[in-house]
């Protein structure tokens, strides 16, 4: 299935992308499309304890199973104001 | 109510047009301001990303949490994004009320609550090098639902 992962700020930067459509089984949850992303980028690991996942908008937890047409964006600690 | 993410100049008389009415006797306008310097490094500029969909949205989720507090329903908030120089607005928060008790509270509380649950985040430009400035990590944490 298809979703839409968003990045920003440092995590986008060590990644080199910023908006990616990605093809992922049926079943993945966030945090599995995180691991997948750290293989891609190994350089992100600094970020998996601290990263915030959004799923269309709403922060969830990890384990949230991710469905078609979702948009998931991993968010580094926010800065603000 | 007006909750936006721009890439101008922000004007904080407009903004205050937008909030200001005949039953309210105070108005308080927060105003962030680029600093030129910080923990001692002199700042160049700085730059500033946002989710700007999910950060209209937890913008509009602050004014209801201050409705829900307050009974206020006249806030505005706009944030500036891309390069921001020393000196500039980074960030207008307006809150309308009749007295002013609530205005000042409500919009400290709008102020504390934005630097921790709407996503957005700064760069800082130095003359050595640049910096993703990262702020503490429980504090998106906190808006889970």
């Amino acid at each position: 299935m298809k979703i839409h992962l968003k990045l920003f700020a440092g995590v986008r930067e060590l990644a080199g992308q910023d908006d990616v459509e990605l093809d992922v089984d049926e079943g993945t949850t966030a945090g599995g499309l995180w691991e997948r992303l750290l293989t891609d980028h190994p350089k992100l690991s600094g970020y998996t304890e601290i990263i915030q996942v959004a799923v269309n908008q709403d922060l969830v937890d990890r384990g949230v199973k991710l469905k078609p047409d979702d948009e998931v964006a991993f968010l580094p600690p926010v800065s603000g104001g | 109510m007006k909750y936006e993410i721009v890439q101008d100049i922000l004007d904080a008389r407009k903004l205050t047009q937008v909030v200001a009415s005949e039953k309210d006797g105070a108005l308080v306008t927060f105003a962030g301001i680029v600093r030129g310097n910080n923990r001692g490094k002199k700042v160049l500029f700085l730059e500033y990303e946002a989710y700007p969909d999910m950060a209209v949205k937890m913008m509009r989720r602050i004014g209801d949490e201050i409705e829900k507090t307050w009974g206020l329903t006249s806030v505005a908030m706009q944030h500036r994004v891309g390069r921001l120089n020393v000196g500039e607005t980074s960030i207008l928060i307006v809150v309308s009320a009749p007295h002013r008790d609530d205005a000042f509270a409500a919009c400290q509380y709008a102020i504390n609550r934005f630097k921790r649950i709407v996503p957005i985040w700064k760069k800082e430009i130095f003359e050595d090098g640049e910096l993703w400035v990262e702020g503490p990590v429980e504090a998106l944490e906190a808006a889970k639902e």
